[in-house]
């Protein structure tokens, strides 16, 4: 039973690479496809500068200290928040490799934002988990944005084999159609978002191509609705 | 005559009678003994559906010691328990296996309701998974309040539940 | 009563078929729980070859009752008593991160008193928590001396986070902001008195229970995670310690005051069973020392709890924030969209995290070791699903 399983995931991973390696000579062919909005109409996708023009970073970006331990004593900083340098490095490493297919949405100490198209979303992970020491995955989070019509899937990678890295969280992104929610799986890139990839396809519905188990996990067996995270589900009487 | 009511149906309705007599003669000390029995070996079932199984366990550890009343510590095999305490909040994927174990417990049975989601589904009533309290699924003889109830009031309604099934009849 | 090989013959005879036994055939499929001594609220689906286990397949959500979804439904404050429900034995540190994240989001500091208390509260909840844990491991082992001693000496802890909090496990103390309400008087010597019992206790831990050869023989040695295993897994906790990969949130990360606390980061070599269950006793006698420090280090009075609005609110934005709870990393991922009620929380908890590792180790394992690799996973089955 887990020899085949073993051996379905190995074919799988081939095919996923392959069309992985596809998807970049038909960049073209793939923008074309209308199923993501122009990006112009989303608030949290236009960032490419590492200074964040949203609310959101400077609100709660804290006061500069030393990178490799600096204690996340939260002061909230209306200034100008000044990127910390370490971090900053992270992500110039990533643009030279990359350019212009990660976009960088925040900058804060120890947690960095980065947004990737769905097709892009694979070579990303493997950069960062081979080049960068980004090895596991804490958590897998979806997020509901009715108003792009999109959902959002959060994977949050850390590092358990580079010390300066112990303290960081890389929060790696990617958008999907709320129609159509497909994202290409991680799992074999990252073993460890097996049972939150799962969670997260039946908690908002975003099916995880390559994924050998999209089913039910945690919802009872019977479970006859849309999923429960999706902001179209309401709470009976609330 | 004497051969028609020796006769072996006849005779079957006589002994039955006669046994409907004795029961009658006998029940109030008989039926004391038994419910004696009963109240002073009260086996739980092992099954936790949330999380107040955390004072269950601290209800049998040795501060509170609920087995100087009776309640023995839970227990694995369902088939030599006559109580399930319920503890907690039960949601739709545990509700059939709750009632497939209480289904196969021997008779006489009891049920325990700990904690507010057991009875109404407490802080949890408005989840899309959760069920509004346990009295759909079994039938519930104590309920003991609290979220989650501190051992002592579990130790109540125990207590509680014996003095129920003293008064309690025996068929 | 005829043969079996006349039975074989007759059934040659009329042209039946004789089904040969297959691989599948030999194999045998067990359902463990939810009604079980050694699961709990969680049910897993193992295939046995003789009482060699190989094949396991996890089933939880038993006790998943949409907390993330509530959080969506009542405003930051109103959340915290809900949200300690999954772990009500180590509720100081999972409303700990919850608050952590909050204050992010709204931009509160907390006085300098308040972190320590609230320091103090959580590691107390971690001993209660271990305690507790250890207490099940010896249930599941079949050690009835194991069940009954850290079940009494839970007690005393609790009697002090009763004292200091007004509950006896569901606390709601560690809030955006601060903690509730300051020391009651005397604390600090009552607490000191009953960290000696403690540590007196631990050393009667090792010789009755780790000591123990049969339990040595059980546990030593026994569905052994790798290094490489368990970074690739992302486990956490004292599961990942004991694979030598020295990970904790208070050294890596220190939230609060835990960078100004002297302490070692417990983590052992082994990887087996023993390691697992051992790095928790290790932990604990730690959490003692840093217990002693936060008293020593605490300034004597001031303000323990940062004003709120009656909505706190802040702008719109999003954080990650963890902290080292009993089970290891957990992390609340809160969007806020600027209005009072969360727009979306994922509570990212350390046993959802293990229990990755739970068919790993299983396959291989005789069936009789279940029990001791499944609780050596730290893994409580109510936070996980949530």
């Amino acid at each position: 039973m887990s020899a085949n399983n073993k051996e379905e995931l190995n074919k799988l991973a081939a095919g996923s690479q392959t069309k992985h390696s596809s998807s970049t000579s038909d960049d073209t062919a793939q923008q074309q496809q209308p199923a993501p909005p122009p990006p112009s109409t989303q608030p949290k996708q236009i960032p490419a500068k590492p200074s964040p023009p949203s609310a959101t970073a400077a609100a709660s970006a804290a006061t500069t200290t030393t990178p490799p331990k600096p204690s996340l004593a939260s002061s909230p900083a209306k200034t100008q928040p000044e990127p910390p340098p370490f971090e900053k490095g992270l992500v110039e490493q990533l643009k030279n490799k990359f350019g212009d297919i990660v976009k960088v949405v925040f900058i804060k100490p120890l947690r960095i934002k980065i947004q990737v198209e769905p097709q892009d979303i694979v070579g990303v992970a493997s950069f960062l988990r081979d080049s960068m020491g980004f090895d596991h995955a804490e958590s897998v989070a979806g997020t509901d944005y009715p108003k792009d019509n999109q959902i959002e899937v959060v994977y949050h990678l850390g590092s358990y084999s580079r010390e300066e890295l112990a303290a960081h969280i890389l929060w790696l992104t990617a958008r999907t159609n709320k129609d159509d929610a497909r994202l290409p799986t991680l799992i074999n890139i990252y073993k460890s978002v097996e049972y939150h990839e799962r969670e997260c396809y039946e908690m908002l519905g975003v099916y995880f191509e390559g994924h050998p188990r999209n089913e039910r996990f945690l919802l009872p067996e019977d479970w006859a609705d849309i999923p429960p995270l999706r902001k179209d589900f309401r709470i009976k009487g609330r | 005559m004497k051969k028609e009511l020796l006769s072996p149906t006849n005779f079957n309705v006589l002994a039955s009678k006669l046994s409907d007599v004795l029961v009658k003669v006998l029940d109030s000390p008989l039926g004391y003994a038994i419910n004696w029995g009963r109240i002073w070996s009260l086996w739980p079932v092992h099954l936790e559906t949330a999380c107040c199984s955390v004072e269950f366990g601290a209800a049998s550890g040795p501060r509170y010691d609920v087995e100087r009343f009776g309640i023995i510590e839970a227990f694995g095999s369902l088939r030599q328990c006559d109580l399930i305490v319920v503890q907690g909040t039960v949601t739709r994927k545990m509700a059939p296996r709750l009632r497939m174990v209480y289904d196969q417990m021997p008779e006489p049975k009891y049920v325990i309701a700990m904690g507010a989601c057991a009875i109404t589904g407490g802080l949890y009533i408005d989840s899309y998974n959760v069920l509004p309290g346990v009295d759909g699924i079994v039938p519930v003889d104590v309920y003991v309040p609290g979220c989650p109830p501190r051992p002592e009031t579990l130790i109540q309604g125990c207590m509680l539940l014996q003095e129920k099934i003293k008064r309690s009849k025996i068929r | 009563m005829t043969s079996i090989e006349e039975k074989f013959e007759e059934s040659k005879r009329l042209g039946l078929q004789i089904v040969k036994e297959s691989e599948e055939d030999r194999l045998m499929t067990l359902s463990v729980g939810p009604q079980h001594p050694g699961s709990g609220h969680f049910r897993f689906v193992i295939k046995v070859d003789g009482d060699y286990i190989v094949y396991c397949d996890p089933d939880p959500g038993y006790v998943h009752r949409g907390e993330e979804k509530m959080c969506e439904y009542r405003n930051v404050i109103q959340n915290i008593p809900h949200l300690e429900r999954p772990v009500i034995h180590d509720s100081a540190n999972i409303t700990y991160s919850y608050s952590l994240a909050v204050e992010e989001l709204v931009g509160i500091e907390v006085p300098r008193r308040g972190q320590f208390i609230r320091a103090i509260a959580s590691e107390l909840n971690r001993q209660v928590y271990t305690l507790y844990w250890l207490a099940i491991y010896g249930i599941f082992l079949g050690h009835s001396t194991m069940f009954m001693w850290p079940t009494g000496d839970r007690e005393v802890i609790i009697d002090l986070l009763e004292a200091l909090t007004g509950a006896r496990v569901t606390h709601a103390y560690n809030i955006p902001g601060g903690v509730r309400n300051d020391m009651p008087e005397g604390f600090r010597d009552r607490c000191l008195s009953q960290i000696r019992y403690l540590q007196k206790r631990f050393k009667e831990y090792e010789d009755i229970f780790y000591n123990n050869p049969l339990f040595r023989q059980r546990t030593e040695g026994v569905a052994v995670l790798s290094k490489e295993d368990a970074i690739k897994l992302g486990v956490t906790g004292s599961v990942v310690r004991a694979s030598s990969v020295p990970f904790d949130v208070r050294k890596a990360e220190p939230y609060d005051i835990y960078n100004e606390i002297d302490f070692k980061v417990q983590y052992m070599k082994t990887g087996d069973c023993f390691a697992r269950s051992y790095v928790p006793l290790l932990d604990m006698q730690e959490s003692c020392y840093i217990i002693e420090q936060l008293l020593d280090k605490m300034p004597a009075s001031g303000e323990v709890r940062a004003k709120l609005q009656p909505n706190p609110k802040g702008p719109p934005g999003e954080s990650y924030r963890r902290v080292e709870s009993g089970r290891g990393a957990l992390g609340y991922y809160i969007v806020s969209d600027g209005t009072p009620k969360p727009y979306r929380v994922k509570i990212s908890v350390g046993s959802f995290r293990n229990m990755l590792a739970l068919p790993y180790l299983l396959v291989g394992q005789r069936l009789a070791d279940m029990p001791a690799v499944y609780w050596s996973l730290n893994y409580w089955p109510v936070e996980a699903d949530r």
